[in-house]
C-alpha cells in the first residue's frame, strides 16, 4: 500500500567549482577527441605535421562547416533544417544557368543569393505560418530543391566560368585559404552573436521553452524566420564557394551534405532538441572532422572505413552529451 | 502502512446492498494531501453524485476507484471483499469503468474497434471477427439512440459523439460501476436527455453510477444521493431530495474566510483596460468589462469556464476572433504577446511550468527575459548589470535561492512564481493579468503574494485576478466578475460578492431534462 511519491527535487549546489563546470561542458568532449585525433594522426603519418597540408584539406570541408555554424543556431532554437545541401545545389545551378544564358556573372551571383533567401523563406513560411514540423518540411524541400536543380541543369555540368571566379580554394591570405578564412571569420561573428547579444540569448530561450519565450514577449516567429532565411543565404554563398572550388556545377552538388552538417553540429555538443549548444563546439567539431578525414587519407585507410569511424565518433559524442545534460539536469 | 482493518458495518446499509465501500481513502501528491480519510458507501442500483469545488478531491477519488491513481492510505471493498485496483484495466476487470472528462480513445481506429478495446479472449493470434464486432457496435450505438457508421474512425467525431462511444464501451463491458466525470459538459440538451435515460435504465438493472458534475439541476434531475467534497474531505452524503440548492452550495464552499488576506484601500482612477465584445467561438462569447487604474478586478468561475482563454486573448497568446481591446482609451491591436508587452500589459500565466519559466536557465535570465534593453543597452549583454538587476529583484521579492546563476527549476513553486512576477515588474506594467497566481504556492508565500498584489494596485496599476479560490478572490478584489461556460454571468461590487452569489453565477444553468420542455 505504499505509493510512489516522486523524489523531492534535489537541491544541488548551483555554484560548482570551475574545473567541474568546464569538464561538464559538452564541447570539452569534442576537444578531447580533437586532440586525440591529432596525436593519432601525427603517429600515423609524417605528412600530417604540415599545417598547410591540413589547411588545404580543410577547404574541402569548409562549405559544410560554414553552413553547420548557422545550423547550430537553428538547432539551438529548437528547429532543424535538412535542406541546406539541396539549397546549395539549386542556388548554384541557378547561378550556372544564368551565367550560361549570358547574364553577367555578378548579377548571376546576386540571383543565386536571392534564391537562397526565397528558399529559406519558403521553409520558414511552412514551419512558422503553416505550423508544420521543420523536420518534415525540410525533408520535403531537400527533395524538392534538389529536384528543381535537376530540372534546371539536367545531367550536364555547367562550367567555363571566368578564371577569376574559379579556384577560391587556392587563393590564400596569410597562408590561409579563403574558404577556411571565411569559416573562421563566420565562427567568430556567430559566436559573438550567440554568446553576447540579446538575439543569441533569445535563441537559447526559445529553444528551452518556446511557449515561455512567447509569453515573455519574445518575437519567436520573427527570430525563427530570420534563422531559416539565414540558412538559405549561407547555403547560397557556400554553393558559390563550392562552384568556384570545383570550377563547375551539377545538380548533385553537395549531395548528402545535410547529414554531414548535422553530424558536425551534434559532434560539437549541441543538443538536438534545442536550448543548448555553442558555436565553439561546432567550430571544434569541424576541425575534428577535417583531421580525421585527412588523417585517415594520408594513412592510406580506405574511404570505406572512414564512414564507420565518423559514425562511431558521433555515437560517442551523443552519449557523452546526453550524459552531461542529464547530469546537469538532476 | 495497511491502515484500515475497520469492519464495514451492516447497520447503515441494512436495507440496501452496498456495492463499493471506501474506507479511510487518503491521497498525497508530492507530499500534499489532496484527499483525506474519505469513507463512502455506494449502493447497488443507485446514481450517486459527487459534488465539490475545483480541487475538492472528487475527481481524485473517482480516479482512485477506477485505478488511475493508487491511494496513499485506505482500502476499497467491492461486495465486501477487499480489492486492490492497480490499473484502469484491473478496474475494468472488476467491473468498474471510468468515463473521462476528455474522452480517451484511439483516434485512428474505428468506432467498433474502439468499442472492442481491452477485450481479450486469451488468444493473441486469434482471428478478429470483424462482422461480429460491427454488429455488436451497431446494437450498442442503437441502444444509445445514435445513428452513426461504426466503421468511421474516432477522429472527426464531435466530442459529444466520442463521449457516447465511451459510454457505449462501459455498457458493453457489463460494468457494475460506471463513473462519469463531467459527462454532460460537451453534450447538447437532447444528448443529455438520452444519457440520462440510459443512466436510469442502467440503474434499474441494478448497476451503480457515479456522476460528477457542477450542474446542480442535472444532479437534482438524475441522482439519488449526493456526496459533497471540500478541500479533500468528504463533507456530507445525503439523499438529493433532502437538500436544497442553497444547502448544497453552502456545503461546497462552507469554509471560513482566512483572516490573513489584507483588505487594501482603493483609490481608483480612469479606465486602464476596456474590453468590448470579445468573442472566440467555442471558448468565450461577447465579453465586455473595464478595469480602472488602481483597481483589482477578480474573475471567478469554474475551471473550463473560459477565464484563462479571455486572459490569453487579451495578452495576444490566442487572440479573440472579434471584439476590441482598449488600453488607456486607445483601441489597440494585440496579435502576439510582444504587442501586449509593448502596450504595458503583463501576464503571469496559470501554467507556470510550461508558459512561465525557462526551467534549465539561470534565475537571473528568467527574471530579465522581458527587458532585454535593460541588460543590453547597446545590444551586447552586460552580465554585471544583469546580475545587479536580478539580485535587486531577488531582494525586493524575497526570492529564496542559492545563487542567481542557479537553474530556476531548482527553486520551489512559490519562488519560481515570484521570479515570474519580478520579470513583469521590471517592465513597469500598467495592467497586470494574474492567472491563479497562488496555485502551487505554500500558505506563507501566499500571504506575501496577497500583500504584493494589494501594493501593486495601490501604486496605480490595473489588475485582473483570476482565481479559483473564492476566499482569495473575494478578499482581494474590488469587483468580481464571474464567467460560466464562456459567458460573463456575474458582476459584483465588493460588498455584494459573497461565496454564495459568486458560486450561483458560476454554476452552469442549462436547461435540463424535464425543465427543457417546461421552459421552452
Amino acid at each position: 500500500m505504499t505509493t510512489n511519491l516522486p523524489p523531492s527535487a534535489s537541491s544541488q549546489d548551483a555554484s560548482k567549482p570551475l574545473w567541474r563546470a568546464t569538464l561538464m561542458r559538452p564541447e570539452t568532449m569534442t576537444l578531447v577527441l580533437l586532440v586525440a585525433a591529432i596525436i593519432v594522426g601525427s603517429l600515423l603519418s609524417r605528412f600530417f605535421d604540415s599545417l598547410s597540408f591540413i589547411l588545404e584539406s580543410a577547404t574541402y570541408y569548409s562549405e559544410f562547416s560554414i553552413v553547420a555554424l548557422v545550423l547550430t543556431l537553428v538547432i539551438i532554437s529548437g528547429e532543424i533544417d535538412l535542406s541546406p545541401a539541396a539549397m546549395m545545389a539549386l542556388s548554384a545551378c541557378l547561378f550556372g544557368s544564368a551565367f550560361q544564358a549570358g547574364v553577367p556573372i555578378g548579377l548571376a551571383m546576386v540571383i543565386s543569393i536571392v534564391s537562397g533567401v526565397v528558399m529559406g523563406a519558403f521553409n520558414g513560411f511552412m514551419v512558422l505560418w503553416l505550423r508544420l514540423p521543420s523536420l518534415m518540411v525540410t525533408i520535403g524541400t531537400l527533395t524538392m530543391y534538389r529536384g528543381l536543380a535537376q530540372i534546371l541543369a539536367g545531367d550536364r555540368s555547367i562550367s567555363k566560368f571566368p578564371t577569376w571566379f574559379v579556384g577560391v580554394d587556392y587563393r590564400e591570405l596569410y597562408g590561409v585559404p579563403i574558404p577556411v578564412l571565411i569559416f573562421i571569420f563566420a565562427s567568430i561573428v556567430l559566436a559573438v552573436v550567440l554568446g553576447t547579444t540579446i538575439l543569441g540569448r533569445q535563441i537559447y530561450q526559445i529553444g528551452t521553452s518556446e511557449v515561455a519565450a512567447r509569453y515573455a514577449g519574445i518575437k519567436v516567429r520573427r527570430i525563427k524566420f530570420m534563422l531559416f532565411v539565414s540558412m538559405g543565404v549561407v547555403s547560397a554563398i557556400c554553393g558559390l564557394i563550392a562552384t568556384s572550388r570545383l570550377a563547375s556545377v551539377r545538380y548533385d552538388l553537395a549531395s548528402g551534405g545535410e547529414l554531414q552538417m548535422v553530424l558536425i553540429v551534434m559532434l560539437g555538443g549541441t543538443y538536438i532538441f534545442g536550448g543548448r549548444g555553442t558555436i565553439l563546439g561546432t567550430f571544434i567539431a569541424s576541425w575534428l572532422l577535417v583531421i580525421i578525414a585527412t588523417g585517415m587519407t594520408v594513412a592510406d585507410i580506405p574511404v570505406t572505413y572512414q564512414l564507420t569511424v565518423m559514425g562511431l565518433l558521433l555515437i560517442v559524442s551523443i552519449i557523452s552529451t546526453n550524459l552531461i545534460y542529464s547530469r546537469n539536469q538532476a | 502502512m495497511s491502515a484500515s482493518t475497520q469492519s464495514i458495518g451492516g447497520q447503515s446499509a441494512a436495507d440496501r446492498a452496498i456495492l463499493l465501500s471506501a474506507r479511510g481513502i487518503t491521497k498525497q501528491f508530492a507530499g500534499v494531501e489532496v484527499l483525506r480519510d474519505v469513507d463512502l458507501d455506494l449502493y447497488a442500483g443507485e446514481i450517486h453524485a459527487l459534488l465539490g469545488e475545483n480541487g475538492a478531491g472528487k475527481s481524485t477519488f473517482a480516479k482512485i476507484v477506477a485505478g488511475v491513481h493508487r491511494p496513499s492510505r485506505g482500502v476499497l471493498l467491492l461486495n465486501n471483499a477487499r480489492i486492490e485496483v492497480l490499473s484502469p484495466l484491473a478496474a475494468q476487470k472488476l467491473g468498474i469503468t471510468l468515463i473521462h472528462q476528455e474522452p480517451i480513445s484511439f483516434p485512428d481506429l474505428s468506432i467498433s474497434e474502439n468499442l472492442a478495446l481491452g477485450r481479450d479472449d486469451g488468444k493473441p493470434l486469434g482471428r478478429v471477427r470483424w462482422a461480429e464486432l460491427k454488429r455488436e457496435a451497431n446494437s450498442l450505438m442503437a441502444q444509445l439512440g445514435i445513428m452513426i457508421d461504426v466503421t468511421r474512425p474516432m477522429r472527426g467525431l464531435s466530442i459529444a459523439d466520442q463521449q457516447m462511444v465511451e459510454i457505449a464501451r462501459a455498457l458493453a463491458s457489463e460494468s457494475k460501476l460506471i463513473i462519469m466525470d463531467e459527462p454532460t459538459a460537451p453534450l447538447t440538451p437532447k444528448e443529455v436527455e438520452t444519457l440520462f435515460g440510459i443512466s436510469r435504465q442502467l440503474r434499474n438493472e441494478g448497476r451503480s453510477i457515479v456522476f460528477i458534475s457542477h450542474r446542480l439541476e442535472e444532479v437534482r434531475a438524475l441522482c439519488d444521493r449526493v456526496t459533497i467534497f471540500r478541500d479533500g474531505n468528504k463533507i456530507a452524503t445525503e439523499e438529493t431530495k433532502n437538500l436544497t440548492d442553497a444547502e448544497i452550495i453552502r456545503l461546497m464552499i462552507g469554509r471560513e474566510v482566512k483572516g490573513y488576506i489584507p483588505k487594501h484601500k482603493t483609490t481608483v482612477g480612469e479606465v486602464a483596460l476596456a474590453v468590448e465584445g470579445l468573442t472566440l467561438p467555442g471558448r468565450f462569447e461577447n465579453i465586455s468589462f473595464e478595469i480602472r487604474k488602481g483597481e483589482i478586478v477578480g474573475l471567478g468561475g469554474l475551471v473550463g469556464a473560459g477565464r484563462t482563454d479571455v486572459a490569453r486573448a487579451i495578452f495576444g497568446v490566442a487572440p479573440a476572433a472579434s471584439g476590441t481591446i482598449a488600453v488607456n482609451g486607445q483601441v489597440v491591436e494585440i496579435r502576439e504577446p510582444a504587442d501586449a508587452v509593448a502596450q504595458g500589459l503583463a501576464f503571469v500565466p496559470e501554467d507556470r511550468a510550461v508558459a512561465g519559466i525557462f526551467r534549465t536557465l539561470p534565475v537571473s535570465q528568467n527574471i530579465t527575459a522581458a527587458v532585454p534593453e535593460m541588460i543590453a543597452p547597446k545590444g551586447f549583454i552586460r552580465h554585471g548589470l544583469e546580475r545587479t538587476i536580478a539580485l535587486d529583484s531577488v531582494k525586493k521579492m524575497m526570492i529564496r535561492l542559492v545563487s542567481p546563476r542557479q537553474p530556476i527549476g531548482e527553486l520551489s513553486g512559490g519562488n519560481q512564481q515570484k521570479a515570474i512576477l519580478a520579470r513583469w515588474l521590471l517592465t513597469d506594467p500598467k495592467i497586470l493579468i494574474l492567472d491563479e497566481p497562488t496555485r502551487g504556492v505554500d500558505i506563507g508565500v501566499k500571504a506575501e503574494f496577497y500583500e504584493m498584489i494589494g501594493a501593486l494596485a495601490a501604486s496605480g496599476r490595473a489588475i485582473l485576478l483570476i482565481s479559483s479560490e473564492l476566499p482569495e478572490l473575494l478578499a482581494l478584489s474590488d469587483r468580481v466578475l464571474v464567467m460560466s461556460e464562456g459567458q460573463l454571468t456575474g458582476d459584483f461590487a465588493r460588498g455584494d460578492a459573497t461565496e454564495e452569489s459568486v458560486m450561483h453565477a458560476a454554476v452552469p444553468r442549462r436547461k435540463v431534462v424535464g425543465d427543457a420542455q417546461a421552459a421552452a
